[in-house]
């Protein structure tokens, strides 16, 4: 799965949590950007992604997410190790 | 899960949630769990840490709300803080000055008009600082925790309208990796994982039910492997599984449930597809039945559709069908008790019966918020209500729900792999059995070879997955006819028309070898009264004692059971 495929993926997670299924997100979006995302659904966003992926994040990874090509970045990572 | 529509026209009911952790979730929970029950909650989630300041004040937006329930969520977490940050001298009494604050809280609540309490207990953290020797230092935290909740359930105990959500015991049951999630109690301060927010939110839920009339009040059981294990109709009362034998302590726990829900005034009921005496045997004279007739408020056992049954106990209690649990090993009865009567509770078993117990804990379905003593003679008042009133027959028509079973029917000749289960079904089965003839695989054998008979074994499948080799029949090539030697039929899947299919099949091969006429017998036994009706309701006419079906004269009976060719 390429990085573009993830942000598609974690994109759909977004908008199934926050219950919207128009909003424009892409890499470079923010929580900040997308209504909606406060710290708590970033919580229901996190686990959803792992759900989807079925990995896990460390604590300190989901507190420091920029956007939502980070995220993808760190799951393609995780994805590529062995 | 209770569904009553009837809860659409009441007013909501008001919930003010009090935490001192983020519980914007858990009220999402709150939300979606009393949406899946049809209760309309109105929620006042107060800012985060307010609880004592809300409860202290009596002008507060707490009160105001007017809530019928408020719920109290002090994390364990915070107040391990607390005990961690208190003075050394003080740690021996940490908990009951704790309980005092919490009861100076109580009071002040009550004064300023309150509302029903929940309070979630403590889940007992180990700090992991004394071990196990913790027990024997009364300084400790969890000494400490524990008798804080020790107090509390005390404190519940004497005030009616206090009510606690077990998380102790909640927590036990899950385990510590599902009830918390670390990370998002680091980095967002809710303290309890995203998985087991539903289930908290399910059992406050339970508590608001019962609180409010809407707990369950009886429970409907069936018999055979459910009570016990195996068919005590083919088995024998002497070979059913119960205490010792086999897993039969699985069904004696069952039954040791039912029974201490009875004496709790939960009313039972057995509905159960057999024969009343044979049903009612191991009740009177197997020594290991927890059970007996007269825990049974309404024993119905029949040979009618379970949810027909269910009406009709439900006719003499005179409760709602959503006060009903109905506990049956069949997915197919299941499935038929859900589609006829949607408001009954049925839950859903795991295959292993070693798994229901626990599965059936976890599911609470008999939660309560009252307890009397008048409650113990209930089963009591019914039995006699019960006796009064016979049985109903008639049932509704099966058809939607046979054919939503997507029954497939495969039947074949004897063979080698067969003729074991053919040979142990005419040796065990004694209810559904024309003439209870018993045979032995050597006969068997012969009986595949001979070319004057024609020997039917009849394999079902549905939805739910295969019952196996569940019918068997042996014609034999007479000069008056076809004699049906041997008709018999597992009782697991009766009234699916299986008879119907097989009566089609043998139809269609006796035409093949030239024959043109059918002759059956019934030979009655102690226990095959079932089938005694079973050529006259397949279009048979009597002759002569025995039943004879022309086959220029007969007419196809509808059923629902596609047939997989060929015929043998």
């Amino acid at each position: 799965m390429t990085p573009d495929d993830i942000v598609a993926e974690i994109a759909t997670v977004i908008r199934r949590t926050l219950g919207d299924g128009a909003l424009d997100i892409d890499a470079s979006s923010t929580a900040q950007d997308v209504a909606g995302w406060d710290s708590l659904s970033h919580v229901q966003i996190v686990v959803g992604v792992e759900r989807r992926f079925k990995i896990r994040f460390a604590a300190r990874e989901i507190m420091s997410f920029k956007n939502v090509g980070e995220m993808a970045a760190t799951v393609h990572g995780r994805l590529a190790a062995p | 899960m209770i569904t009553s529509t009837s809860n659409v026209a009441a007013p909501p009911i008001r919930l003010a949630v009090l935490a001192d952790s983020a519980s914007q979730l858990f009220v999402q929970e709150l939300r979606s769990e009393a949406e899946k029950r049809s209760v309309r909650l109105d929620i006042y989630e107060a800012p985060f840490s307010q609880a004592d300041a809300l409860i202290l004040d009596p002008t507060s937006e707490l009160y105001a709300f007017k809530p019928d329930y408020t719920l109290v969520w002090q994390a364990a977490e915070h107040l391990l803080e607390r005990f961690q940050t208190s003075r050394l001298d003080q740690r021996a009494s940490f908990g009951s000055q704790h309980m005092e604050e919490i009861e100076e809280l109580f009071g002040a609540f009550e004064a300023n008009g309150g509302s029903k309490l929940l309070y979630l207990n403590y889940v007992e953290l180990d700090d992991a600082v004394f071990g196990s020797f913790a027990s024997k230092v009364p300084e400790s935290w969890l000494h400490q925790v524990r008798q804080l909740n020790h107090k509390l359930m005390e404190l519940a105990a004497s005030r009616p309208g206090l009510f606690l959500i077990d998380l102790v015991t909640l927590g036990g049951e899950y385990g510590r990796s599902y009830v918390e999630d670390r990370r998002i109690a680091m980095t967002a301060n809710l303290l309890f994982s995203l998985d087991f927010l539903p289930i908290i939110a399910g059992r406050v839920l339970d508590v608001i039910d019962a609180a409010s009339g809407r707990g369950r009040k009886c429970l409907i059981l069936d018999l055979d492997n459910t009570l016990w294990g195996g068919v005590v109709g083919d088995d024998g009362v002497e070979h059913i599984e119960l205490g010792s034998l086999g897993l039969g302590h699985v069904y004696t726990e069952i039954q040791a449930w039912a029974k201490a829900l009875k004496e709790r005034g939960i009313i039972l009921a057995v509905a159960s597809k057999n024969d009343p005496a044979i049903a009612s045997e191991p009740f009177e004279r197997h020594p290991d039945m927890r059970l007996r007739l007269d825990d049974i408020a309404v024993f119905v056992a029949n040979w009618e559709d379970k949810s027909e049954n269910i009406r009709h106990i439900q006719s003499i209690l005179e409760i709602g069908f959503d006060a009903m649990v109905f506990l049956d090993d069949n997915p197919a009865e299941r499935a038929l008790v859900r589609m006829r009567l949607p408001d009954v509770c049925v839950p859903e078993l795991p295959a292993d019966p070693v798994e229901w117990m626990p599965a059936l804990r976890r599911m609470n379905l008999f939660e309560t918020a009252t307890f009397t003593a008048q409650d113990v003679d209930r089963t009591q008042q019914y039995r006699q209500e019960s006796h009064r009133r016979v049985a109903r027959t008639g049932f509704a028509d099966d058809g939607e729900f046979l054919r939503s079973l997507g029954m497939v029917g495969a039947i074949e000749g004897f063979t080698p792999f067969n003729i074991p289960r053919v040979a142990q079904l005419t040796q065990r089965s004694n209810q559904f059995n024309l003439r209870t003839v018993r045979y032995d695989e050597a006969e068997l054998r012969r009986l595949a070879d001979s070319p004057s008979h024609v020997c039917l074994a009849v394999n079902l499948t549905d939805r739910f997955g295969a019952h196996g080799l569940i019918s068997v029949v042996i014609l034999e090539e007479t000069p008056a006819g076809y004699f049906l030697d041997t008709w018999l039929m597992s009782c697991r899947v009766l009234r699916r028309g299986v008879e119907r299919l097989v009566l089609d099949a043998i139809t269609t091969i006796v035409r093949g070898r030239g024959g043109h006429r059918l002759i059956g017998e019934y030979r009655p036994t102690p226990k095959n009264g079932l089938v005694s009706d079973h050529y006259p309701l397949l279009g048979f006419e009597a002759r002569d004692g025995q039943w004879c079906c022309d086959l220029k004269s007969y007419v196809p009976l509808e059923h629902f059971i596609h047939r997989e060719p060929p015929l043998p």
